[in-house]
């Protein structure tokens, strides 16, 4: 298939950036999103051409450095799917393509399609751990997790830190992101002790990082490609309550 | 010359407690004054740097990604050993130690490896202290799973995501560091030197990748855990940016690198589908829990896999492994599906894939079952080949996965460069030839956590903080050697991309020193590598400047890397003349086609030291003595 690509390039935080149309020629159904990106890229090398710098590693999904709005929508739209998971067969022939980078003022733009996400890190800082010592710890049958507690802090384990859920919200608010860790260690016996203080650390830090507030849209849990749901953002309020009565 | 691994001597059950006790120490108050820099941020490194930054030493980190949560340990799926014999199956230490040394066939250190079956269950502990959520079962406990190569379940698991989940655990432990003030983290920054001073390792020369700034960061002790490197065959289950470029300049630098030849090709990965592939996918090895292994009987078999009745398949791992069927180790079990599909009896395109059929285990614990243990595994076949897995059985094929080789380095995980550290797959030392399924993520975590807190100690209180700083003459002359190397790369301005160069690398490595080795495709490789490369410092072309965001920069570096180290892997094959788990030299088979060690000549490390780009390298040997496992010819019949 044929496709027509407008791409965002933007050459440095602070220079102007603009969309760039470019032609994407016989790409195959089985090509993932990014493997089209790289056909585009290496025309664009072989003409003398600055190829499109983006974000991505692991190609499999896993490891959440892949980062495009796609037509609008952070990963393209396809349910629990990054983007380096998209397949062009979800495209046809003649499709116009609309790619740019995650805009959120707490995601300043590097180059093209990369931004900064190190803001996302300065929450986990914050507090997102137990602040147990390497060694002298506990047999691991020692602390026992119910099977639901266990599956339910693996949902929101899931979160793989890429950002979409920032990317979508009106606010760009990383409360979807916030809340997963601070549900998944609410809910295990290991993150009781320090659970008050870690919610508190954790919202200011998204706060004084920039990200915006949670006003309920729920785009993030329609973005996110792990299927992290916004029940973890109830439960970062109520644990946020909770603490402010402690 | 040769190499002294300094293992412990005497009995090895107590080696390593006698190892920690007669080691040296550094003074709490003293340790602030050391500072090491750590390089990568997977499960070896992360933990490390955690560890290492808790101890009270002054820690820098350094990743390529822009964060540390996004090493690609990340990917692995199906789970991580430990001894702790839960399920009362008669696991022990000594099992894991005995499993690890065999499935290695027998040519990894025995020492090294009782301590890593040794430390594997404080492993566990520590990751459920983390938060790591483990699978329970009912009553809360923890759940163990099977893999490949062991008769006990002794693997933890979190779905099918236990290298990410034990990732984000280290990546916790670190986070925290960093709030303490402990650990400075440096994210999207490349490796591009090892500043060696008098012999010792004293800093390394990275490039900032947003801004292009080259410099050099001193330190009292360098660790490198750099991962694996595969992706030398191009199409790989790595990540797009896994290299051998920090290992190889530390090569450059002085370094051994041992047994490169050990590559591990993982049995079950989602087939190429074509030209345009940028990498392969993995489907868990625990998926052979579950799922049989199969191909047609009669060759050139079209039929859809459903229209084939039962009496005319081979269920191929189960005839020619009873004991161990579909389990068989992954050298084993990738060697026969590559015997199935050059006997045409592959199936999908091309004739390169065979089934993985999960209709028997769905019939018997119905798809609810088989969707808990592996919905993801499904989710994401489906996804890349548009087919579902519940109702069509899985088709795979082996692909590069892991390397067993890596930087040379004794007892402590120190290399033959003092003061430079080598953890987790970027050294070489306990898989042997063959890595057995969820050891690396044992591997990683126990070098980070409870190896080299202790053994970089025992160097750090020999030598005095701070030598070096940052305008000694080494780190000047480092820094001028990287940019004039970068500055070379922009300026050729050829015809062909870096990807199309490391392409063509990667079909010589796969075509001659992939699944299956000879004398003759060996040397054809050593033939073919230096024209390629000596083309690539003609006619490649990258484009942009070294002062800013290039990815093609960044490209070039490591394949460049990989157009020297990929002669290296073919030279340490070519001289390896025996079969060994995941090396197999055709010439060296029993009559059934299963690998045929030569104890007699080879039963040793082959570490190399790089004499210059176009000069033979010279090797060293580290004689592998078995006193506690008897060397035997590995069977899974």
């Amino acid at each position: 298939m044929n496709l027509t690509l407008h791409v965002w390039r933007q050459n440095g935080a602070k220079a102007p950036g603009k969309l760039e149309q470019y032609e994407a020629k016989n790409v195959s159904p089985d090509q993932s999103f990014l493997e089209m990106l790289d056909e585009v890229n290496e025309q664009l090398i072989k003409n003398g051409k600055e190829p499109i710098v983006f974000d991505h590693d692991c190609r499999e999904g896993i490891c959440g450095m892949c980062s495009q709005v796609i037509n609008g929508v952070p990963h393209g739209g396809q349910e629990r799917t990054t983007v380096c998971q998209l397949h062009m067969r979800s495209f046809s022939d003649g499709d116009t393509i609309y790619i740019e980078p995650w805009r959120a003022l707490a995601f300043p733009i590097l180059k093209d399609l990369i931004v900064d996400r190190s803001n996302l890190e300065k929450i986990m800082q914050a507090g997102g751990y137990t602040s147990c010592h390497t060694g002298g710890v506990a047999d691991g049958n020692a602390i026992l997790v119910p099977q639901p507690a266990a599956e339910y802090a693996m949902d929101a384990a899931e979160c793989i830190g890429c950002g979409a859920c920032v990317a979508a919200c009106p606010n760009g608010s990383a409360m979807l992101y916030t809340s997963a860790k601070v549900a998944q260690l609410a809910v295990l016996p290991q993150g009781q002790a320090e659970a008050a203080q870690r919610v508190c650390d954790m919202t200011d830090a998204a706060q004084a990082a920039g990200f915006g507030n949670c006003s309920n849209h729920y785009e993030c849990q329609a973005a996110c490609p792990k299927g992290v749901s916004v029940k973890f953002i109830a439960k970062l309020n109520r644990e946020y309550q909770k603490a402010l009565f402690k | 010359m040769i190499l002294d691994g300094k293992c412990p001597k005497g009995p090895i059950q107590t080696s390593w407690d006698r190892h920690r006790f007669d080691m040296k120490l550094v003074n709490p108050a003293n340790k602030r004054k050391y500072k090491i820099l750590v390089v990568g941020t997977g499960l070896a490194g992360g933990a490390a740097a955690a560890s290492l930054g808790e101890l009270g030493y002054n820690v820098e980190a350094f990743c390529y990604q822009d964060s540390a949560r996004r090493a690609h340990s990340i990917a692995a799926q199906g789970g991580i050993n430990a001894a702790k014999n839960y399920p009362n199956d008669g696991d022990s230490i000594y099992r894991l130690f005995y499993d690890t040394i065999k499935g290695g066939d027998f040519r990894a250190r025995e020492a090294d490896v009782w301590r890593l079956a040794q430390v594997s269950n404080n492993i566990i502990d520590q990751c459920v202290a983390q938060g790591v959520p483990f699978a329970r079962d009912y009553a809360g406990y923890l759940d163990n799973r099977s893999f490949g190569g062991a008769q006990v379940s002794r693997t933890f698991f979190a779905r099918g995501q236990t290298g990410q989940q034990l990732l984000l655990g280290a990546y916790s432990a670190l986070s925290r560091q960093v709030k303490a003030g402990s650990v400075k983290l440096f994210a999207r920054t490349e490796m591009l030197d090892l500043v060696v001073v008098d012999g010792e390792a004293k800093g390394i020369t990275i490039r900032d990748l947003v801004t292009g700034e080259i410099r050099t960061h001193v330190g009292d002790a360098v660790v490198l855990a750099t991962g694996g490197y595969v992706n030398v065959f191009y199409l790989s289950t790595n990540a797009m940016g896994c290299s051998v470029t920090a290992n190889w300049r530390a090569v450059k630098k002085g370094a051994y690198f041992a047994n490169p030849c050990y590559t591990q090709i993982h049995p079950t990965c989602i087939p190429q589908t074509g030209e345009h592939q940028s990498k392969l996918t993995l489907m868990s090895e625990s998926l052979r829990n579950d799922g049989r292994c199969w191909a047609p009987k009669k060759k050139g078999d079209t039929r859809a896999p459903g229209e084939i009745p039962e009496e005319e398949r081979d269920y191929y791992l189960e005839r020619k492994y009873p004991s161990f069927g579909n389990l068989a180790p992954r050298d084993i079990a990738s060697r026969a599906a590559k015997e199935q599909c050059d006997d045409s009896r592959g199936v999908g395109p091309g004739g390169r894939g065979v089934y993985l059929d999960f209709a028997d285990s769905i019939k018997r614990l119905g798809e609810d079952t088989i969707r808990s243990r592996y919905g993801n595994l499904f989710e994401m076949y489906e996804k890349i080949t548009d087919e579902n897995a519940y109702k069509v059985p899985m088709r795979i094929y082996p692909a590069p996965h892991y390397s067993m080789g890596g930087l040379w380095v004794d007892y402590n995980c120190e290399s033959n460069v003092p003061g430079l550290f080598v953890l987790g797959e970027a050294n070489f030392s306990v898989h042997g030839a063959n890595r057995l399924g969820a050891s690396a993520l044992m591997q990683g975590l126990a070098d980070g956590y409870f190896v080299i807190p202790y053994t970089i100690a025992n160097y750090l209180a020999k030598i005095k903080p701070g030598s070096v700083k940052a305008d000694h003459p080494e780190c000047k002359k480092s820094i001028e050697d990287v940019t004039g190397y970068n500055n070379k790369l922009l300026s050729i301005n050829g015809k062909k991309t870096v990807s199309e160069f490391h392409r063509e690398l990667g079909k010589i490595m796969w075509e001659n020193v992939g699944m299956a080795r000879s004398e003759q495709s060996l040397k054809e490789a050593i033939k073919k590598i230096p024209v390629l490369r000596e083309e690539f410092w003609s006619n490649v072309k990258v484009t942009g400047s070294g002062a800013e965001l290039n990815q093609q920069l960044e490209n070039a570096g490591r394949v460049a890397d990989f157009l020297e180290f990929g002669e290296l892997l073919a030279k340490d094959a070519l001289h390896r003349n025996e079969s060994c788990g995941g090396h197999f030299r055709v010439e060296h088979q029993m009559p059934d086609g299963e690998a045929k060690r030569d104890d007699e000549n080879y039963c040793y490390v082959g570490a190399w030291e790089f004499k210059g780009v176009d000069k033979e390298p010279e090797l060293h040997k580290e004689p592998l003595t078995f006193e506690n496992v008897h060397l035997a010819v590995r069977s899974y019949k």
